[in-house]
């Protein structure tokens, strides 16, 4: 058997990533945005993936979250193969195993809270109901505000609720803190952790911030399209306890 | 206005990139307003060539203005004819019906005879050689007309039978001709031409004198007005004049049957041209309105940071108001190009259907010019609030993004109709709801479409309805038979006897004036035998009416200009014979679509003329099997001059009527297609750009690319679906309205729409915004998920 690259003991992993590149074509050039990414994610741990600008950090999430297709390597979901999913598969992957919160919260404006959520809960095999989603992310007071009546962190909460609503096994997060300042960053971090440790759920995080990178489990360092440092936290940090 | 030339060339590059970076919506809106200025162009080019060269034509070929017709009168008198105040020439002629044979058909026909000076062409109602020459002197030749030679393919060198003078001679054609007089040729009683059964012919004087005994005489008189001169003072004293020869009322060109059928057709094409454009126009503003709102609401950074560097107001805001010109611009100029050919191509198809011997056509440049003026009020108002719009924003305020789109708890919310509906069902009636004012403008845009189509293809209703009425429901009998001149009824037996003939009633024609105070009609008084099985009247609710012992039944039309009702009394002056002038009671109204008519008992009419007994027609009912003996044996009655069918003169008219009104109307169904096609895209356009953020997070949530094409293009059907029966609405409002404005003398327009009608006109307005909603659909299968979600709106 091959060697783990997780860097944990005793777990199974949730995704499999071997020699991973994308290339983008820029013009006549071809950009690599990945150079080879080996790397296991277990299940229900918080890896966090730090790196500048441009190191392939959210090319290597878009991948893993079925939105984008690398240019080759092997992406394996439990026993599914990425790579050989039709668009369809794919829309079907997303549906039913991964959340997303980006960094816009990209809530429906026409929409409440509950019914952005129940947007998901609809479609979803086993969902908890939109209520419950939102008292995860205490929001339970603001459940008929619809997004302009929000603020920046109520909107990024109800963003989460929405992603776990469905209960995935995934939660792919890009930059969730990156348009808030650090008393509602904490919050929003903090729902992300309630989720992980009641659902069990499998969290990515992208990070610009290091602070935010004593709350994983793990830590994957991103530069120039590769993974350049992979820690295992041993003293984990609640998120209540951060700031910056 | 000057700008610093750096400046406005970057924002002149910008611009150009973002009219390549909408130019599906930009040619979607270019292409109605192209279709709008096209037919303003096409449309009154085509009018004002028309009447030009119709005016051309008569001028050239000195088309009299008052015509009167008289038993026998002695040629000397065309110089006191001459000498009346306000006259400017007259010419006299022997003009005739008669039976001919052509050789080869197995039904009669009959001709006009005109004759044509002597060795010289006519001073007037010159004839236009097509083909061949003029008849020589002393020899059995004639000129046909060419409505005829084309029906029945004459050529120079052909012979045929004239029955000239109760005298069967054989005559050979020597040319072909046309003539302002006669552009539409009409047997008398009949309503559209039939060319294989009727035209004209042309003959030397000198034959026409010895077969009707006009030695030195005439029976026919044209002549033209001096500038200036009343026409109606003129005719009035042509008819003092010509009344001890038996001269019928002279009348102008308004009463001249050629002219008065041109006149119809040229106004019913300006009536088309003046109601449909301005919806073209009207749609346009609003696309412009529609797509540049949209892109400055995506601009706002671009136009924050212009103003950071300086760019004031106006700068701003011509940049935007350059877009739509630009749109405008090309829509104009591909419209003008397109106008501008078309109309060369429907003058030219008007110019065949009217047989004018020469085109003038001309774009009209006054309505370019007007045009272009209404196109670009058009697109400044369209524009206007989005460039203003973007020329207040403050810079500060600009450079931020919009906050989210304020929703609110409304009642439509907490409907119970809400709570049932899906999630996405619910974010397609909130956005509905959040802009109602784009939503009534897409839908009204909707609506213009099925109006429009509705009431293009209401004409083809109305044309079944105008036949089924006049053939069907009000006329019984298969065969009209036409006299060549007044006869005995005695005939009827006669006809009786002919294989297949199953009855037979007789009716007289007399012109006659009907006048009521100042108001008068020229028209034909139909006299009619009690108890007729083959004319039904009815009023206007359907009622049936039977025919007056005594008093006139008179067409709706007909009372309407004359403004009387029943019981009034109508000064009737019959126009032959020794023109008796009576007061005769009106008895009741009859709804008809088509002509002028008065109705009388035959016997009661008989004593106005003075001539009991008199018949002009007869009308048959036939065995259709019959129909090829009976119409051999009718050949060989030398009285008859005219036989129309039912069959042939229900293809006649609606050829006659298919030809001038689809010519316009096919185009103009095309043209509602794209309206609901461009209204459709630009739309649905507009949503997605607007959207693309939010539909692509859905994609990302897992919702596959047809449910999210559901919440864009559900949108759209609600709209879509929600304006197909206002559009039928409108439509119905507006045949009305054209039914209306169409009516002529010679034909209403009958106001009824088919259901079917309503159905086709919503399935095309449908199928076009279907196939603008597939292209959409294409575009939001190829959403770029990642490059929506990582921008900032």
């Amino acid at each position: 058997m091959e060697k783990s690259v997780t860097g944990l003991e005793d777990s199974q992993a949730a995704f499999r990533v071997r020699g991973l590149t994308k290339m983008y074509r820029s013009g006549d050039i071809d950009v690599p945005a990945l150079r080879g990414i080996d790397l296991d994610i277990c299940n229900g741990e918080v890896l966090v993936l730090l790196g500048p600008s441009g190191s392939g950090k959210s090319t290597f999430l878009n991948i893993l979250g079925g939105l984008d297709r690398p240019s080759s390597g092997e992406v394996r979901f439990h026993d599914h193969d990425l790579l050989q999913m039709s668009e369809r598969q794919l829309t079907r992957y997303r549906r039913d195993h991964v959340g997303f919160v980006f960094q816009f919260y990209n809530l429906i404006s026409s929409l409440t809270a509950r019914e952005n959520v129940a947007l998901v809960t609809e479609i979803a095999a086993n969902p908890m109901t939109p209520e419950a989603a939102l008292e995860m992310v205490g929001l339970k007071d603001r459940i008929d505000h619809f997004p302009a009546q929000l603020s920046g962190g109520e909107q990024q909460r109800v963003a989460i609720a929405r992603a776990i609503a469905k209960r995935p096994e995934i939660l792919l997060c890009d930059e969730p803190t990156g348009a808030l300042d650090s008393q509602t960053g904490v919050v929003v971090l903090e729902a992300i952790e309630h989720v992980n440790t009641e659902l069990k759920t499998t969290a990515v995080i992208i990070t610009h911030n290091v602070a935010i990178a004593a709350m994983g489990s793990r830590v994957a360092s991103f530069a120039n399209g590769r993974i350049a440092g992979l820690s295992v936290n041993h003293c984990r940090r609640p998120a209540h306890e951060l700031s910056w | 206005m000057s700008f610093p030339g750096e400046d406005m060339a970057v924002l002149n590059r910008k611009l150009t990139r973002d009219l390549w970076h909408v130019r599906g919506q930009a040619l979607a809106i270019a292409a109605v307003i192209a279709c709008g200025v096209a037919i303003v162009i096409m449309t009154y080019g085509a009018m004002t060539s028309l009447t030009k060269t119709r005016d051309a034509y008569y001028e050239r070929y000195r088309f009299a203005q008052v015509f009167s017709h008289l038993r026998r009168a002695p040629l000397r008198l065309i110089r006191e004819i001459s000498a009346v105040p306000g006259v400017e020439k007259a010419d006299a002629r022997i003009t005739h019906y008669a039976a001919i044979d052509l050789s080869g058909t197995g039904r009669p026909a009959a001709a006009y005879l005109v004759s044509l000076p002597d060795g010289n062409e006519p001073e007037l109602n010159r004839i236009v050689l097509r083909a061949g020459r003029l008849p020589e002197r002393d020899r059995n030749e004639l000129v046909m007309s060419e409505n005829m030679a084309r029906a029945l393919g004459y050529t120079p060198g052909q012979k045929l039978n004239v029955l000239l003078g109760g005298r069967k001679q054989l005559f050979t054609v020597s040319g072909i001709a046309l003539s302002p007089e006669f552009v539409y040729v009409l047997a008398p009683g009949q309503l559209m031409p039939d060319d294989k059964a009727f035209g004209i012919l042309w003959l030397r004087r000198s034959l026409m004198e010895a077969a009707y005994d006009m030695n030195g005489a005439f029976n026919d008189v044209s002549l033209t007005l001096s500038p200036g001169a009343s026409e109606p003072q003129v005719r009035r004293r042509i008819d003092l004049l010509l009344a001890r020869f038996g001269g019928t009322a002279a009348y102008g060109r308004d009463d001249q049957t050629s002219h008065a059928y041109i006149s119809q057709e040229l106004d019913q094409l300006r009536t088309i041209a003046t109601v449909i454009p301005p919806i073209f126009l009207g749609v346009a503003a609003f696309l412009i309105h529609m797509v540049l709102s949209r892109l400055i609401e995506t601009e706002r950074e671009a136009i924050g940071l212009f103003k950071a560097f300086g760019y004031s107001n106006w700068e701003v805001a011509s940049h935007y108001l350059k877009f739509s010109l630009l749109i405008t611009a090309a829509g104009m100029l591909a419209g003008m190009i397109a106008g501008a050919w078309l109309g060369g191509w429907m003058t030219g198809l008007y110019q065949d259907y009217f047989r004018f011997p020469f085109l003038d056509y001309q774009p009209d440049f006054p309505v370019f010019a007007a045009t272009l003026f209404i196109s670009l009020a058009a697109a400044v108002a369209g524009t206007a609030t989005a460039a203003l719009a973007a020329a207040r924003l403050e810079p500060a305020v600009a450079m931020r993004p919009p906050a989210p789109a304020v929703y609110r708890q409304s009642l439509i919310d907490r409907s119970k109709l809400m709570r049932r509906l899906s999630v996405p069902g619910q974010m397609i009636v909130r956005h509905l709801e959040r802009w109602p004012m784009r939503a009534l403008l897409t839908g009204s845009g909707i609506a213009m479409a099925v109006m429009l189509l509705v009431t293009l293809f209401f004409f083809f209703d109305a044309i079944d309805e105008l036949v089924d009425s006049f053939y069907f429901r009000l006329n019984h009998q298969d065969a009209v038979i036409g006299l060549v001149e007044q006869r005995a009824e005695r005939g009827r037996f006669e006809i009786a006897r002919l294989p297949g003939a199953r009855a037979v009633e007789r009716s007289i024609e007399v012109p006659a004036r009907i006048s009521h105070g100042s108001l008068s009609q020229r028209i034909g008084i139909t006299g009619l035998d009690q108890g007729t099985k083959f004319r039904t009247f009815q009023d206007a609710n359907g009622h049936p009416l039977t025919l007056p012992q005594r008093g006139l039944l008179l067409s709706d039309k007909l009372a309407n200009l004359l403004a009387l009702k029943p019981g009034d009394k109508a000064l009737t002056e019959v126009l032959e014979g020794d023109r008796r002038v009576t007061q005769v009671p009106v008895f009741a109204i009859t709804t008809e679509h088509v002509g002028l008519a008065a109705y009388m008992d035959r016997a009661s009419l008989a004593k106005l003329t003075g001539e009991p007994g008199a018949v002009t027609s007869f009308q048959v009912a036939l065995d259709p099997n019959a129909l090829p003996r009976f119409l051999a044996k009718l050949k060989e009655i030398p009285a008859v001059a005219t036989v129309s069918t039912r069959a042939q003169s229900i293809t006649a008219l609606r050829e006659t009527m298919a030809k001038s009104m689809t010519i316009v109307i096919d185009f103009y169904i095309g043209l509602g297609a794209i309206i609901a096609f461009g209204v459709v895209y630009n739309a649905a356009r507009v949503s997605l750009s607007e959207r693309g953020r939010e539909l692509a997070s859905l994609r990302v949530m897992g919702f596959t690319g047809v449910e999210v094409g559901y919440i864009l293009i559900g949108e759209l059907a609600v709209l879509v679906i929600a304006a197909l029966p206002f559009g039928a609405v409108l439509g119905f409002g507006l045949a009305g309205v054209m039914s209306r404005a169409m009516e002529t003398k010679l034909f209403r327009i009958p106001f009824i729409v088919e259901p079917s009608t309503y159905g086709v006109g919503m399935t095309i307005a449908l199928l076009s915004a279907s196939a603008s909603a597939l292209l959409v659909g294409f575009r939001i299968s190829r959403l770029d998920l990642i490059a929506v979600l990582k921008t900032r709106e």
